[in-house]
């Protein structure tokens, strides 16, 4: 049969990516084991959780109101305004964190106007910095999928509520509310992992005593103390939880879709009057809260243009080396494996597509860094092992995204392909790629823009010689050459959507 | 010769038997009520759907361990025939070379076999601009250039009204006249049964059985195809 060695590729793909992330777990597990936590370690497993669990409630609360203006309101601009939802799951962490530098730090926007009426300034580094940064990364995608929620209530049963004369408390009690209470845990859930393994804003914002997370604290073990045992053992732990809050989150959640329209028109009543008022108010203040910082780091970044830092044009470069390496292995990888379940449901491939989840990229690039540092300076692979990494990372979005197209293709065209022995290379080039270049394009994109955003594994791992944009931006900011780090941060935001548009768009144009 | 020896097939709680043989020329309606497996024999001749027991033989080869497309068939499903995001030009020249490295000769046959189904100069346009009929005489056209001793349809031309479809049972007719191919076509209408000419192979009540030759089984029906026929 000519399915069995498509049947042994998927096999082989699936055992090599478990391999990737098996063999860190293990490097991790080895080095990690008969480690006691100390005092510091355990303020840093409870500031992980509560960090991530305030983050998570708050922006789950803030994002219902938004959600149901936007479910209910029709307005000029209320596509861009979804769509602009969607764009901080790309937007990479370090430039969020220096535009809400910029509004709510030091000498910020919000400080300034304190100061002029004579009130104390705010402190934003601490908790209350962690959580804000991550509740201005989330507060869209909690928004989105809640808004999906509201979206999926049956056009019937509005209908109803009307023809029985509902008044908006009414809808609230018998439509909305029983509607939250089944979507509300899984944002909460999946805001959750995201903050719990979350580096780059803790790594600006957090640190000292109060405020260091696990991730951080084994960055500090690797880079300052070289104590590689301790960075194990606080991996193993991160891994413990990652793994329990990924699987919770992936048994109770449908992830929400990453670049659907969600403009159906639904028939939702708009009511006049306050409400009217109130979700006007909740959308502007939403949209102020997510355009502010990014309008403070074009304004800062544009003057410090001309006059860039030498270490920036590299990294740059580096940074799409590695974006481009990383989106072709991930969409690849992400194909073959989608491909291969589409014809049978794979438990090795979905367990290889899973895994990574329930893991960070600390703990992964710990793994990297003791199964490297015996033979080579970890410094040398710095830029292999982030692609490697971000491969492991994203392929689980990316699988996502493309299986239900490839069992879709399958069922459409499967056995008319196979009657004409379009087998091989020719059924990639004829049928797969013209049929799924539209979803190929989009999670190429995804792939390429997260990873170019990314700040993790390469600050484990890099010199000077070998850092990314995002580190640069980081490093800058860390320095507080706030100009030069807006700078470089708007070439990193600029380059990290533009690799997504042109994905996204070359797939659009390929796509049959 | 194609042979089904013994052939059980076997789905849930469902299962056909079928032992019989047909020669190349040979045209056989097979008829049966909905959910009888007409379509489920088609699809394990043609590779899709793997024998319990028994075998599917051709000149005395068993296809069993045979990918789909290296078998002696051409099939024809209900829809989905064309991929539409390809000409109507290179989805008949998959029939001749599925890389569709064509050479010269190749696309004379693909226009002769267009003309041939009174398709001529629609080789550049996409299968969306095709009507129902064209798309049907189209993958006819596929069927022509791939030339392989056995042609299976599964109702392809079940959306079709009754005037195109006798059209196209007539064109089917001429196919397997130029080819010689033996045909296996699904169909819920006696009266498809009857324009195919030939034979009738009825399925009920999870067998298959021998073909007989579709007049004679009309005239006089068992009594599980009176059912179905509904005739008293």
């Amino acid at each position: 049969m000519t399915a069995a060695p498509r049947r042994d590729t998927g096999s082989l793909l699936a055992l090599l990516l478990l391999a990737l992330v098996a063999a860190p777990l293990g490097a991790v597990a080895w080095r990690g084991a008969g480690l006691t936590l100390g005092p510091a370690d355990w303020a840093a497993v409870r500031f992980s959780v509560t960090q991530a669990a305030l983050s998570a409630l708050i922006s789950t609360l803030l994002a219902i109101p938004v959600a149901r203006a936007l479910a209910r309101r029709r307005f000029a601009g209320r596509g861009a305004l979804v769509t602009l939802m969607g764009a901080p799951f790309l937007l990479p962490a370090v430039v969020a964190v220096l535009g809400l530098l910029a509004i709510f730090g030091r000498s910020g926007l919000l400080n300034s106007g304190l100061q002029a009426i004579g009130l104390p300034p705010v402190q934003i580094y601490g908790l209350q910095g962690v959580v804000l940064a991550h509740v201005f990364l989330n507060l869209p995608l909690a928004t989105r999928m809640i808004l999906q929620g509201w979206q999926a209530i049956p056009a019937e049963r509005i209908r109803l509520a009307q023809s029985l004369g509902f008044d908006p408390a009414d809808t609230f009690r018998h439509l909305e509310r029983p509607m939250l209470r089944e979507v509300l845990p899984g944002v909460v859930l999946i805001i959750m992992v995201i903050c719990l393994t979350s580096f780059a804003v803790v790594l600006t914002l957090g640190g000292g005593p109060k405020a260091t997370t696990i991730e951080l604290a084994i960055y500090q073990a690797v880079r300052f103390d070289f104590d590689l045992g301790r960075a194990a053992g606080l991996a193993m732990v991160q891994l413990a939880i990652g793994a329990v809050a990924a699987l919770a989150a992936w048994l109770l959640v449908r992830p929400a879709g990453l670049g659907a329209g969600l403009d159906r028109d639904t028939a939702l009543p708009a009511p006049r009057g306050w409400r009217l008022w109130a979700d006007g108010f909740a959308l502007f203040a939403a949209t102020l809260f997510l355009i502010l910082p990014l309008l403070a780091v074009v304004i800062r970044g544009l003057p410090g243009l001309t006059d860039l830092p030498a270490t920036v044009l590299p990294a740059a470069v580096r940074s799409v080396l590695v974006a481009l390496v990383s989106a072709l292995l991930t969409t690849g990888l992400a194909l073959g494996f989608a491909l291969a379940a589409a014809r049978h449901p794979r438990p090795l491939i979905e367990v290889a597509a899973t895994l990574p989840l329930a893991t960070s990229g600390l703990v992964l690039g710990t793994g990297l860094f003791l199964l490297v540092q015996p033979f080579a300076p970890p410094m040398t692979l710095a830029l292999s092992v982030t692609i490697l990494v971000n491969v492991a990372l994203t392929l689980p979005y990316l699988y996502r995204v493309l299986l239900p197209e490839a069992r879709a293709l399958h069922a459409d065209y499967g056995r008319l392909a196979d009657s004409l022995s379009l087998t091989g290379w020719p059924r990639l080039r004829w049928l797969i790629l013209p049929r799924l270049a539209r979803p190929l394009g989009f999670g190429a994109g995804i792939a390429a823009a997260l990873s170019m955003g990314d700040l993790g594994v390469i600050a484990l791992f890099a010199g000077d010689r070998q850092a990314t944009l995002p580190l640069v931006v980081q490093q800058l900011t860390g320095a507080y050459r706030m100009e030069a780090a807006a700078a470089a941060a708007l070439i990193l935001v600029t380059l990290s959507f533009a690799l997504f548009w042109a994905c996204d768009a070359g797939g659009r144009r390929a796509a049959a | 010769m194609l042979q089904l020896d013994h052939l059980i097939l076997t789905q849930g709680g469902f299962r056909l038997t079928a032992d019989w043989s047909a020669s190349p020329g040979q045209r056989i309606a097979i008829i049966g009520p909905s959910g009888a497996g007409k379509s489920t024999l088609l699809s394990a001749i043609a590779g899709f759907f793997p024998a319990k027991a028994g075998a599917v033989q051709w000149n005395g080869q068993d296809l069993g361990g045979v990918a789909p497309g290296q078998r002696p068939v051409t099939i024809l499903f209900q829809d989905q025939n064309l991929f539409p995001h390809m000409t109507v030009a290179q989805n008949l020249g998959l029939g001749l070379r599925p890389d569709l490295r064509l050479l010269p000769e190749d696309r004379t046959r693909v226009d002769d076999a267009l003309t041939r189904v009174d398709l001529q100069g629609f080789g550049p346009r996409r299968p969306a601009q095709l009507s129902g009929g064209q798309a049907s005489r189209a993958a006819l056209a596929r069927a022509l250039l791939q030339a392989r001793p056995i042609l299976l349809l599964d109702e392809p031309f079940a959306a079709l009204g009754p005037a195109l479809r006798a059209e196209m049972l007539a064109l089917v007719r001429e196919v397997a006249t130029e080819t010689g191919a033996l045909v296996l076509m699904v169909t819920h209408d006696p009266e498809d049964a009857r324009a195919l000419g030939g034979d009738t192979c009825f399925v009920a009540d999870g067998v298959a059985h021998a073909p007989v030759e579709t007049a004679k089984l009309l005239a006089d029906p068992p009594a599980a195809l009176q059912d179905y026929l509904g005739r008293k």
